[in-house]
């Protein structure tokens, strides 16, 4: 389903942030990337999410080959991948509500889905009281959930996560966990999540994807954080 | 779906502009200022017309007569000038009035008094004052009258040949005010234009990771960047109305203040009389300004 052939990335300063990297992540996977800061792993991501362009090799997604989309077209490639950052990235001056029903007017959904969507989603990632406070108003456990609500409201094949729990403390990061793997298990959705937190990635007990010095340097498919 | 974004791009575009409140009111200011000045730039262009047309009006050139000439050859020259398509009028002084004239002109002083009744007979020619619709026109006028046949022997002198320098150099610098007015103009609306630029980049600029999160999440760029034009046009509309408000006043005091010193041209009556005109202007350049602005400012956070 994700496909990253060959993929090398030198940043413009000379530094080498990938190094002939292949991965492949089957539909319904549930992928952890660990390794160091530095390791690679954002850089990964960004190459999937079209933020940043190879220096050599081509990421596909499906059939998609995502650096050769143009850059007018994009917003549709996207809409098939649902984003969780490190620091929520929520649009401050709109509320919990507001900020995951952008997400579904930006894609041009009908109003009436709008309104039976949203607070459904809200109660699935239990915000459903704090619906009207904007980001400034909610803990970081709770702006982490109002952006895992905005990742999957359009129904994403992919989740894609760097970081979620970064900023988290052990109870928020837990609850963050738990909503990734029901939605891993119950939809199916694919999740892609980077990590520097052992024990997420021991208790997940999924595949798990080693980075150093921006190779691939273990992929264990019932993985350990290992390092 | 078409009609659905727009709806959408407009509403969260009005509550944009009302939630970012300090920089909407920063915004507001800055355009009014330069609403203002554009306004003002209105103002002053009517005012030297006003004042053009006054000085315009001034000028004139005078035909004097022979002693001895005939009335009828006089007037039917005058018949003559006013079927020119160059003349706006043609005034005819007879002799007597031309004495009478003198004399009122003369009233204190006795020695020139005496000295005209010692000559005994009506020394003064009569005269036409002729205006022209155009200041530079008048040459033409005048070698008209020289190449008349008719007249030539009984025209004393025409004072233009004493007054063209004068005519020539008030036509140059009505020329020349005329260039340099619309070079201040130009100069100004470009300035203004150019500040009211840069805030609303400013206020555009804070909201950069709004606009690259927004990005990632799959919104297409027309629908990224609808919202702030609509921002920028709501703080144009707004920026006019006030600039509209306040120039009530400013006129008003204006007007009756400095009346007599602009040659009787009264602010406030042109701007309540011109009103339709200049809400027109102020409005129509405030929406242009606020979405050329917010258009622009956006493209550059949108290359995510």
């Amino acid at each position: 389903m994700i496909y990253f052939d060959r993929v090398t990335k030198i940043h413009r300063d000379g530094t080498s942030g990938l190094d002939a990297v292949t991965l492949k992540i089957a539909p319904k996977e549930f992928v952890s990337i660990v390794g160091h800061s530095g390791a690679g792993k954002t850089t990964l991501l960004r190459m999937l999410l079209a933020e940043d362009r190879p220096t050599e090799g081509s990421v596909f997604f499906e059939d998609i080959d995502v650096h050769a989309v143009p850059r007018s077209a994009l917003h549709h490639y996207r809409r098939k991948i649902g984003m969780v950052f490190q620091d929520f990235r929520l649009i401050p001056h709109k509320t919990a509500y507001e900020n995951i029903a952008f997400a579904m007017e930006a894609a041009g959904r009908p109003q009436e889905e709008i309104d039976s969507d949203v607070p459904h989603i809200l109660g699935l990632v239990d915000l459903t009281d704090k619906a009207w406070h904007f980001p400034h108003q909610l803990s970081g456990g709770e702006q982490q959930r109002v952006a895992i609500g905005r990742a999957i409201i359009n129904q994403p094949d992919v989740i894609v996560a760097d970081e979620p729990t970064g900023n988290l403390d052990p109870m928020n990061t837990f609850e963050i966990m738990d909503i990734l793997k029901k939605i891993n298990e119950l939809v199916g959705t694919t999740v892609l999540i980077t990590t520097h937190n052992k024990g997420v990635v021991d208790s997940l007990g999924k595949r798990v994807v080693t980075m150093d010095k921006g190779r691939i340097i273990r992929d264990d498919l019932q993985g350990q954080y290992v390092l | 779906m078409l009609w659905t974004s727009l709806k959408r791009i407009a509403s969260s575009g009005a509550k944009n502009f009302a939630r970012s409140g300090a920089v909407s009111f920063a915004t507001v200011l800055i355009m009014t200022v330069t609403l203002v000045i554009v306004g003002f730039l209105i103002f002053l262009s009517a005012l030297l017309t006003h004042t053009l047309a006054l000085v315009q009006d001034k000028v004139d050139v005078n035909v004097y007569f022979t002693v001895d000439a005939a009335e009828g050859d006089i007037l039917a020259i005058q018949d003559s000038l006013e079927e020119l398509p160059e003349v706006a009028t043609v005034t005819y002084t007879s002799r007597d009035a031309a004495l009478e004239e003198f004399k009122t002109r003369h009233a204190n002083d006795q020695l020139t008094l005496q000295a005209l009744e010692e000559l005994g007979e009506n020394p003064l020619g009569a005269s036409l004052a002729i205006k022209a619709k155009d200041p530079s026109q008048y040459e033409s006028i005048v070698n008209h009258l020289a190449d008349d046949p008719s007249g030539t022997d009984i025209v004393d002198r025409i004072n233009y040949y004493q007054n063209k320098s004068v005519i020539d150099r008030l036509t140059g610098a009505i020329e020349t005010m005329e260039k340099a007015g619309l070079f201040v103009v130009i100069l100004f609306a470009g300035a203004s234009v150019i500040i009211a630029l840069a805030t609303i980049r400013l206020a555009i600029y804070s909201a950069r990771d709004e606009i690259a999160v927004m990005r990632l999440v799959g919104a297409s760029n027309m629908y990224i960047r609808g919202p702030f034009i609509v921002a920028g046009i709501l703080s144009g509309i707004m920026a006019a109305v006030i600039a509209l408000l306040l120039f009530y006043p400013a006129t008003w005091y204006a007007g009756s203040a400095l009346s007599s010193w602009l040659g009787g041209f009264n602010l406030f009556d042109y701007y309540v009389s011109n009103f339709a005109m200049v809400f027109g202007i102020l409005v129509g350049s405030g929406i242009l300004i606020g979405a050329l602005a917010s258009w622009l400012a956006v493209r550059r956070y949108l290359k995510v």
